[in-house]
């Protein structure tokens, strides 16, 4: 609906304290969220990367730095590795994946929230508009 | 006179004999029938009901009644015989010699109903006109009480343990072919003469050992067949309601047993599709009329007597056959204590009626 | 002096220390209370504009903001309150009637509140719920003094009685009626599914039936108001009961009202009339101007969906409502609803939702008396409505003679709502009472489907076991069963007309 505490609780999961008042305050700079609500008129979507089976951004990435979770399937950026030569958004046919312009020059994506066992997100959309399906 | 005001609180006691064939026997049975059982009373109420003990006066209405004094007496015998043609009045004969703490003046009256009386009422029938007459002098004249009201039968009842009730009216020198008895341990009402079982109106009476939850709506029900309530007690509700779904509605027992104690609805949903219907037709038309709440009841009128159970069977209820004669108790050993050696004992399930029927009489 | 600000309702409590300035408070208000200052940072709120839906204060991810009520207020004074005075204000500065939403908030005695159950011990065991069969199915429609059974000579019995239509309910609550219009189309949707889902009914307001909800058909009780609107042959014929509404709770003797606001091209298309006019039924319906009118209406909607369904009515509860109801049932009338006077409403006006009518526990007490002692009340089924908040006010409702409760304010708090009676903007912040598809798409209907549900569910459970500690096992057993009813500091003539005991009383 547009309210986007999809954007706000990915950035709290993705800071150093995880601690939502902690993170707006004090942490400089904010992480960026991995969601991005796209809005035209009255209709709202929440976007982020699809864990595509035969994702591009995996066969695009020149240091091998996007590499697939053996246990959840998911696809992850090793941010050591990434150089930030932003293939991987240029061939994401959702346009899933950010830069990241604080300090090192690094992609951006959604990593399905680590050891959460529902990323979080899905958690807390007041109006469950997000759904987490494995398929 | 209740001395154990202890918490064993056992609940009332209930007995019916028949003797389908319509052989008479004397009251003596009954009283020792229902003395085995007098732990489950206390004292504050016990009354029988007698079948047959009329024979002179077979075809003539033969009212019971109960009068707190000679005022009430006068003013309930000018209704009486304005209505009726008095045949013969006479006090109800007793033990004199019985110590009795009180009791009201005990009458007896034999009657023929007079027919241009009914007349004035549209569309009555006869029976219509004496349960009218019934239920207005038992509401609007104070202090008397109709107890029985048919022909050929009689209930006699009061406050006492009901082997000595049985014993101030001389039971044992009557012959019935249908006895019913009960002994009462009240909690809802006093104890008052006229609240004993059993309750009659016509030739029914009822015994019932139990407390019907439904009462206010089996009330209502009632009333919007032009029946009136009026004695505080739930039992009327069934006297009434057999009354209503039997003589006037022309239902049989077992589908009054399957009114009043109806199936659950799960239950319904397993039967086939005809009796499906039925059973749930029954249940939305006859709503008001399911007793809920736990009961064991002894209904008899002239050709029958049936006990029943509540549908989760919470009163206990057992029946036995000797050759012609059915016996219904609420324990087994009352029925032993007469008929050691019955054919066939068996206990009723909730809401399985046990009906016993009179024999086609020669003559 | 001209203008005269009217003093504010509410106050936005802030908590600095917690805002985050996320902004989610400023996108998701309706009313534009909250705004963004991108110079320092912070989110400002306006507290005139704030009608006090609390929509802000659930979506708050730090639980930062709260709502308290005004602190402007008056001189202390019994007879002209705060709310009185600001009335005047508006009405000087408008001219107009002021209209309100949701039912009447005013102090009238609320006789539930004074009624106490009963429990059965010792004489008579309790039944357990959990342990035992406990039945609330519940048949809505005309019963038969009597059944006609026909025995064939092996004594096998079969049924000559033709029961008129009857509607079964697994549990004797209903939805009542709401229509698409004051209500958004994701709120119909979830309360229709519900219905189907709880094995109940729901009803279609005055607001038509939309073509995607005719797949619920069988569970939905299409109503006829004065309006006509959206009334057609398909219509009739999809619902599995007609009721003709002659009047609701929240505004006896007037027609209902749809502001323009709301009727959007969907609406227009459902009811029948151009978008953004004003939907305003007339108060009577225009044929119907006595008691014989309507019984020939009754047979004419019976005729023409051939007696399969029951046909019924819906009236408001006023002063003389045990004669109406009577009236109605010689009309030949399947179901009376009685709505009473805190019914809800999407726009009435405020005068009138406050001082017109009756409570509906006098109502329906008396309506039942009435039909019984006339000896006609198996002829009609009751359904009593306006106000009904929790479980016990629905075992109260059938223990003094309803078959049967319709439910509408608590469903849409279950859905969301807090009653901040500001129906008639459109500007719903919960997506309920709004079409605006901004705000519609707040509701989602499996969510607003599965908190009905849980609703009803917690309930019927809670009705069950009042049943059990009763004695009783079949909801049948309780109708109109005032002997296990007792009222409280209630004077002998409320006693007398709600036919209940006194609490002592044996």
């Amino acid at each position: 609906m547009g309210c986007r505490l999809c954007e706000i609780h990915c950035i709290t999961q993705h800071s150093k304290t995880k601690n939502i008042i902690k993170t707006y305050k004090g942490e400089y700079p904010k992480p960026l969220p991995r969601i991005n609500v796209e809005e035209k008129g009255y209709v709202n979507f929440a976007l982020q990367c699809r864990h595509c089976e035969d994702a591009p951004c995996l066969e695009t990435c020149i240091t091998g730095a996007m590499y697939r979770d053996d246990k959840t399937g998911a696809v992850l950026c090793n941010e050591n590795k990434c150089v930030g030569c932003w293939m991987c958004i240029m061939v994401c046919p959702f346009g899933a994946i950010s830069r990241n312009m604080e300090g090192k020059k690094v992609a951006s994506k959604c990593d399905l929230c680590g050891e959460e066992e529902i990323p979080v997100c899905v958690k807390h959309c007041p109006n469950e508009a997000i759904v987490f399906k494995e398929e | 006179m209740n001395r154990f005001k202890g918490k064993d609180i056992s609940g009332c006691a209930t007995t019916g004999i028949m003797d389908q064939t319509g052989k008479r026997f004397s009251g003596k049975d009954i009283i020792n029938s229902i003395a085995t059982m007098h732990e489950r009373s206390n004292g504050l109420g016990g009354g029988f009901a007698a079948y047959g003990i009329y024979p002179e006066y077979a075809n003539d209405w033969c009212f019971h009644l109960m009068y707190d004094d000679e005022t009430c007496k006068e003013k309930t015998e000018e209704y009486l015989r304005d209505n009726f043609k008095m045949l013969k009045s006479e006090k109800i004969p007793i033990r004199e010699e019985m110590q009795v703490e009180y009791k009201p003046l005990l009458w007896r009256y034999f009657m023929q109903s007079k027919r241009e009386k009914i007349k004035l009422h549209y569309n009555f029938t006869e029976e219509d006109f004496i349960v009218k007459l019934v239920m207005d002098i038992n509401s609007q004249v104070n202090g008397a009480f109709i107890v029985s009201s048919g022909k050929n039968m009689g209930v006699f009842k009061g406050v006492g343990y009901p082997e000595d009730i049985g014993r101030l009216f001389r039971l044992e020198e009557y012959s019935a072919y249908t006895w019913t008895a009960h002994g009462r341990f009240p909690t809802n009402t006093g104890g008052w003469w006229g609240g004993a079982h059993p309750f009659g109106i016509l030739d029914w009476t009822v015994t019932h050992n139990g407390e019907i939850s439904s009462y206010g709506i089996n009330k209502e029900f009632l009333l919007n067949y032009g029946y009136i309530c009026s004695f505080y007690t739930d039992t009327e509700v069934i006297v009434y309601l057999f009354d209503l779904l039997i003589r006037k509605h022309g239902l049989s027992y077992n589908i009054v047993a399957k009114i009043l104690a109806a199936p659950f609805w799960e239950e319904i949903e397993r039967e086939s599709s005809e009796e499906k219907e039925i059973l749930k037709t029954l249940r939305i038309i006859y709503a008001g009329a399911l007793l809920n709440g736990p009961f064991s009841v002894i209904v008899a009128n002239s050709e029958t007597m049936m006990g029943l159970n509540d549908r989760i069977k919470l009163r206990p209820l057992v029946a036995s056959i000797q050759g012609n004669k059915l016996y219904i108790a609420s324990e087994e050993a009352a029925i032993w204590e007469i008929c050691p050696h019955p054919d066939k004992t068996w206990r009723p399930k909730a809401g399985e009626p046990v009906i016993g029927r009179l024999m086609e009489k020669n003559g | 002096m001209a203008k005269r600000p009217i003093p504010t309702e509410f106050i936005i409590d802030r908590d600095e220390n917690k805002c985050i300035s996320c902004q989610a408070c400023v996108r998701m208000c309706s009313n534009e209370v909250h705004s963004y200052d991108p110079e320092t940072n912070e989110v400002l709120s306006d507290s005139l504009k704030c009608i006090g839906c609390h929509f802000c204060e659930s979506i708050c991810p730090t639980h930062a903001i709260t709502i308290k009520r005004s602190q402007s207020e008056f001189k202390m004074n019994a007879n002209w309150s705060a709310g009185v005075i600001t009335n005047i204000v508006k009405q000087a500065e408008t001219g107009g009637v002021l209209l309100t939403g949701m039912g009447s908030d005013k102090k009238y005695p609320i006789y539930w509140d004074h009624i106490l159950l009963n429990a059965s011990q010792v004489t008579n065991p309790s039944i357990d719920p959990l342990r035992e069969p406990m039945e609330l199915r519940t048949y809505i429609g005309q019963k038969p003094d009597r059944i006609q059974l026909k025995s064939n000579k092996q004594g096998k019995l079969s049924l000559e009685s033709r029961l008129s239509p009857q509607l079964q309910l697994e549990v004797p609550i209903l939805f009542s009626a709401m229509s698409y219009g004051s209500i958004s189309f994701n709120a119909s949707k979830s309360i229709a599914n519900a219905a189907v889902q709880l094995g109940t009914y729901c009803n279609t307001g005055e607001g038509g039936l939309h073509k995607d909800f005719y797949q619920y058909g069988s569970n939905t009780i299409v109503q006829i108001a004065s309006g006509r609107f959206g009334v057609n042959r398909e219509y009739l014929e999809a619902g599995a009961a007609i009721e003709i509404k002659i009047g609701q709770g929240a505004k006896p003797g007037i027609g209902g009202h749809l502001p323009g606001e709301k009727v959007t091209a969907e609406i227009g298309r459902t009811r029948m009339i151009p978008s953004g006019t004003d939907a305003l039924s007339p108060a009577p319906h225009h044929d119907i101007y006595s008691i014989e009118d309507l019984k020939q209406l009754i047979f004419a909607l019976k005729e023409s969906i051939r007696y399969k369904k029951p046909v019924g009515v819906k009236i408001a509860a006023v002063h003389n409502v045990a004669a109406i109801a009577s009236g109605i049932v010689k009309a030949g009338a399947d179901f009376i609803s009685i709505d009473g006077l805190r019914g809800g409403t999407g726009a009435a006006p405020t005068v009138i939702r406050d001082n017109v009518g009756i409570p509906i526990e006098l109502a329906i007490a008396s309506v039942d008396q009435h039909l019984r002692v006339e000896g006609i009340r198996n002829q009609v089924s009751l359904i009593a409505a306006g106000g009904i908040r929790c479980s016990s006010d629905v075992i109260k409702a059938i223990a003094l003679g309803a078959d049967a409760v319709y439910i509408a304010t608590s469903a849409l708090v279950a859905m969301g709502c807090n009653l901040c009676q500001r129906c008639f903007t459109g500007k719903c912040n919960w997506g309920i009472a709004t079409q605006n598809p901004y705000l519609t798409k707040r509701l989602n209907p499996e969510i607003g489907q599965r908190r009905l549900v849980n609703l009803i569910n917690a309930w019927s459970m809670e009705i069950k076991e009042m049943l059990g500690g009763m004695g009783i096992n079949a909801i049948e057993s309780l109708r109109g069963n005032r002997e296990h009813l007792r009222g409280i500091a209630l004077s002998d003539t409320d006693l007398k007309i709600l036919g209940i005991k006194a609490v002592g009383e044996m």
